[in-house]
């Protein structure tokens, strides 16, 4: 018994060793995204969204194999074929929607459950969708586990959006699609905002803005991640 | 000795329809790209096995026999043991960028699949130098073999699945094994293996072993996979021939809605469809019709629409029919008539047969005509014009935005090819291609280049007047007139955009302020982009922008190349800062597989060579060495050239590849066979022989690089029998001309310096896989004239070289 005591007060000890690498390796990867979000130009990362990344565990919602890299700036798999987004990327659609602590959030492809993570910490309520079942399994858990009673998630087709908690001040789409639902567009709120990355699963290539004015208008900004000018100078 | 022939012409076949069989299914697993890399290195086995055979030299002469069914035997046993080992290796092509273990894994993979070309060289290697008063009729063998061989694999990927055809293939080095071991008092535990394997083969045929199947393997990021994932989803069907395999899936719980460039305004929803995936990954769809088109009013809501708005029930040619989409399209806007044209009757069948209810019969519309074909090929051969030449979108938006095409070589999109579809266009008639949307700006704009040139090159004054461009977020629609735009039709396409918040990149007249509206930029790119293209200035412009925008024609047939060396190291430093998907990667692991293969054949072939040079009489290494490796570059420089010009007239890319490359290896082994009667007419070791061949060559050549167009051109039109004996016809006296100099060269050097016979195996080896690689390169660069010219260069020095030998072989000889 008193070995098994010992042995558990060494693990924990481990545990904390490691909390406290993450929590290093956090901070340092938030002053990252602040030098890059600076280079970049179109998109000013606040701080309030730094912060949210700041204390979101990242490392609790990937796979164990993946916790070595869990806080560098890099998308990683999660299994199933899915990727958890590069911080970055996280950061800027967050930045995007411009989420206000009142706001109801609804995202489409919940994946590791870092996005809903990182808006839960800023807004009222995040409803998030999955259509792979062990993935929202996994994900419903471990968002449980870290504490988010604000996020609501659910397995099924997100297409439709989530008709009993609609409208929504903003909608996150995080899963492909080669057109945007109708159905989301009609469940965003008049001055509301949809963002959707484009691209590759471990290469996002651009950002897309969808904001629906007051009186119900559409108007889309295709958003790059970076300043990147497709000519050189003149010569 | 008939048996030496027979088993080296059975391991040389079972080699190359190894390869092809591996580049069908690591296409299938992974991508094509990097099966394409996988498979350059691991022929670096040939190389390496001259080089084993000439360190080993003095025992192996003892044992040939066994030296060689031994390797015949682990060859065969290798195909199977690497196919199932390499799969069982974690590599995920697409996170090279961002995690170094993966550079680990894909090194397992290159080991993994040396193996077994190691020893499949080992064997001809072997004979070529421990029989070498018979290396002519060795290398006939060799050739023939592999000629053979890539018409067998072609067919059995026809009538089997990858698995089994991989079985059969075994066979073939077994048989081998056992032939070659049938003579001497052999080993008893050689002969027990073989019969073991022999069992372990015929097991594998009646078991169906999950082991070897294919679909286990796939990369979970294929879009295959990952719609596999979805809750409810499954397979409906599968069907696999050499041009792709083919699988149908079903999502009833989150059923699939594949409607590309759809508006934000639609309030029409894509019904339930099919999703039909090609080598695992490019959707298309098969969409649910019951005859109602009100249900696929969301077809009137897509960027490929535009075209329907400024004609009235036109006649259609739909080029790349799929799973009937861009049929649905046309029918749904009241076309009068649809020719469809699809390459793989087995997607067709999809629609005609299988899925045909589910289709609604599409196919059975009395104004559909289906017919498989290649699209250039129809095109050529159609005397039909029409009021719409229609180029769907089939590849996915993911492969189109890694870049992972750039290798590609793709003759729809071509400069030549465009000028064929717009003659096929009636007065006023309209070519329509949709691509996906790439930012910053690289499909449209190169289209937009290609589309000027076009115009340019059949006379049209102001190509400007003639084009027009919208977009969604995903696409972009480009169309070209045969005739200029009219007020009232450019009235029409604003109304359409507008209408559906796409926004006019270009229409003739456009001002900077019509554009940029609805899907906002931080510029307007594409219409500064064509406005550009099609200015005085178009020269600087392309020169100026960070991709390659530059039309692509058939002597260079890249349009997915986007790579400029230039804007690499700007978007390396951004890739962090969520710049990596401006980063074309086709193009930089091409030229990292030539950097890899140069520095693998440093180390396992030039180093070894260095050390053992002293055996051989002064000037031998270098001379020799030189002749070869010439011959390896140069062979396959001319040989790959060709594949592409013949694929463009024989218009299929499976009968190109048969016919060609087939013929290329079996009339090079005919001219092998010959070298040896032709060398015996002159002094021994004497150079007119090699003078000879590449004379015949260098003359051939030239003549097909500048009559091989007009004769193309007559002939476009001629049945495929035809087409196909003309072909053969063409190649032959080429390819038997190159099959000499190889032996020729041998045969010298079985008379002055035997001991580098393996070397020279190897440094062959070594050249044909740095050829392959640095062939496309060149090709892309500077287009396939381009390489055969310099092919012919390349052989011209290797006769120099050999007759610079001359002397020192009467000196070394006297």
């Amino acid at each position: 018994m008193k070995r098994l005591t010992v042995l558990l007060l060494c693990v924990s000890a481990a545990a904390l060793a490691d909390e406290a690498d993450y929590d290093l390796a956090r901070s340092a990867m938030v002053d990252e995204l602040r030098q890059y979000a600076r280079a970049a130009g179109d998109v000013e990362l606040g701080e309030a969204v730094l912060t949210a990344m700041e204390t979101v565990r990242r490392h609790a919602l990937i796979p164990a194999s993946e916790r070595p890299f869990a806080y560098q700036n890099r998308p990683l798999p999660i299994g199933h074929g899915q990727t958890i987004s590069q911080p970055y990327i996280v950061a800027l659609m967050t930045e995007l929607v411009e989420p206000d602590a009142g706001d109801s959030v609804l995202e489409v492809g919940t994946g590791s459950g870092y996005q809903a993570a990182v808006l839960a910490e800023l807004v009222d309520h995040v409803y998030s969708i999955e259509i792979i079942e062990p993935l929202a399994e996994r994900a419903t858990a471990d968002l449980a586990s870290l504490g988010y009673r604000n996020v609501t998630t659910k397995l099924g087709d997100g297409y439709f959006g989530w008709e009993e908690h609609a409208p929504f001040d903003a909608i996150v789409v995080t899963a492909a699609a080669s057109h945007v639902p109708p159905p989301l567009i009609e469940q965003l709120k008049p001055g509301g905002r949809m963002v959707i990355p484009v691209g590759g699963r471990f290469a996002v290539q651009q950002l897309l803005l969808l904001e629906k004015t007051e009186d119900g208008e559409i108007v889309n900004r295709q958003i790059a991640a970076v300043r990147f000018v497709p000519l050189t100078g003149g010569r | 000795m008939r048996r030496v022939l027979i088993a080296t012409a059975l391991v040389s076949a079972g080699a190359i329809g190894y390869e092809l069989l591996l580049m069908r299914t690591l296409s299938i697993v992974q991508w094509h790209h990097f099966a394409y890399m996988i498979i350059s290195l691991a022929l670096l086995g040939y190389g390496a096995s001259g080089t084993f055979i000439a360190l080993s030299r003095s025992w192996l002469a003892q044992r040939f026999e066994q030296a060689f069914s031994a390797s015949a035997l682990l060859f065969s046993v290798a195909m199977l043991v690497s196919f199932v080992f390499a799969q069982r290796v974690p590599f995920n092509a697409l996170e090279v960028i961002w995690d170094w273990r993966q550079l680990v894994y894909l090194g397992f993979v290159y080991l993994i699949f040396f193996v077994p070309f190691f020893f499949a060289a080992c064997c001809i290697g072997l004979a070529l130098t421990f029989r070498r008063s018979a290396v002519a009729q060795i290398y006939f063998s060799d050739l023939l073999g592999a000629g053979l061989g890539a018409v067998l694999i072609i067919i059995l990927l026809f009538v089997l699945l990858p698995q089994h055809a991989l079985l059969l293939l075994m066979t073939l080095p077994l048989l081998a094994s056992i032939l070659v071991a049938l003579r001497p008092v052999l080993r008893l535990r050689l002969v027990v293996m073989q019969l073991v394997w022999s069992a372990a083969i015929v097991l594998g045929f009646t078991q169906n072993w999950p082991d070897l199947r294919i679909s286990e393997y796939i990369s979970e990021y294929k879009g295959l996979s990952q719609a596999l994932e979805v809750v409810d989803s499954r397979v409906l069907s599968e069907a696999s021939s050499p041009l792709g395999l083919i699988t149908v899936i079903d999502s009833p719980a989150v059923p699939i809605r594949h409607a590309p460039g759809l508006s934000f305004n639609t309030r029409h929803i894509p019904p339930p469809q099919l999703g039909v995936f090609t080598d695992a990954d490019a959707m298309s769809v098969i969409t649910r019709f019951d005859g109602d088109f009100d249900a696929v009013a969301y077809l009137g809501d897509v960027t490929a629409a535009l075209p329907y708005a400024l004609l009235e029930q036109p006649r259609v040619l739909v080029l790349g029919a799929g799973g009937g989409s861009d049929v649905l399209l046309a029918l749904y806007h009241g076309a009068s008539r649809v020719d469809a044209v699809e390459l793989n009757p087995q997607m067709t069948a999809l629609i005609e047969d299988e899925y045909a209810e589910f289709a609604g019969r599409l196919y059975d519309d009395p104004r559909v005509l289906v017919h498989t074909d290649e699209a250039r090929g129809f095109v050529a051969k159609s005397d039909t014009r029409y009021d719409l030449v229609h180029l769907g979108l089939l590849d996915s938006f993911a492969a189109s935005g890694a870049g992972v095409q750039a290798l590609n070589e793709s003759y729809i999109y071509t400069v030549e090819a465009l000028t064929d579809y717009l003659e096929h266009t009636a007065p006023g008639g309209i070519l329509a291609i949709t691509r996906w949307l790439k930012l910053p700006p690289r499909d449209s704009l190169k289209l937009a280049a290609i589309a000027t040139e076009a115009l340019t090159r059949q006379g049209v004054d102001d190509p400007g007047r003639r084009l027009v461009l919208i977009r969604s977020w995903d696409t972009s629609t480009l169309l070209v007139k045969n005739g200029d735009f009219s007020d009232t039709e450019i009235d029409s396409i604003r109304e359409f955009a507008q209408a559906r918040s796409f926004d006019t990149a270009y229409f003739p007249g456009i001002h900077r302020t019509d554009t940029n509206r609805f899907n906002r930029l931080r510029e307007p790119y594409f219409h500064d982009g064509i406005v550009a293209l099609i200015g005085d200035d178009a020269d600087d412009f392309i020169d100026r922008y960070k991709f390659r925008i530059e039309p692509a024609t058939d002597d260079r047939p890249y349009f997915f190349h986007f790579f400029k060396w230039a804007t690499l190291p700007e978007v390396l430093a951004l890739r962090k800062a969520g710049g990596a998907g401006l980063i074309e990667w086709g193009y930089l692991i091409l030229a990292a597989t030539l950097l890899q293969a140069l520095v693998a054949g440093l180390l396992l072939i030039v180093l070894p060579l260095l050390r053992a040079a002293r055996d051989w009489p002064a000037g031998t290494a270098s001379r020799a060495g030189s002749y070869f490796l010439l011959l390896g570059l140069a062979f396959l420089f001319v040989e790959i050239a060709f594949i592409q010009k013949f694929i463009l007239f024989l218009s299929h890319p499976l009968y190109s590849v048969a016919v060609v490359l087939s013929g290329f290896l079996i009339f090079a082994g005919a001219g092998s066979a010959w070298s040896a009667r032709l060398a015996r007419r002159y002094a021994d070791g004497s150079h007119v022989p090699v003078a000879i061949a590449v004379g015949g060559i260098v003359v051939l050549a030239l003549a097909y690089v500048f009559l091989l167009t007009t004769v193309f051109e007559f002939f476009i039109g001629a049945g495929d029998v035809t087409k196909i004996v003309l072909s053969v016809a063409l190649i032959a006296p080429l390819a038997f001309c190159m099959g000499m100099p190889f032996p020729l060269g041998l045969r010298r050097l079985a008379a002055t310096a035997p001991g580098f016979i393996p070397w020279a195996w190897g440094a062959n080896g070594f050249a044909s896989v740095v050829s392959a690689v640095l062939a496309s390169l060149l090709a892309i660069q500077f287009g396939f004239t381009f390489v055969i010219l310099l092919a012919l260069v390349l052989y011209s020095i290797a006769a120099l070289v050999f007759a610079a030998g001359d002397g020192h072989t009467q000196a070394g000889r006297s």
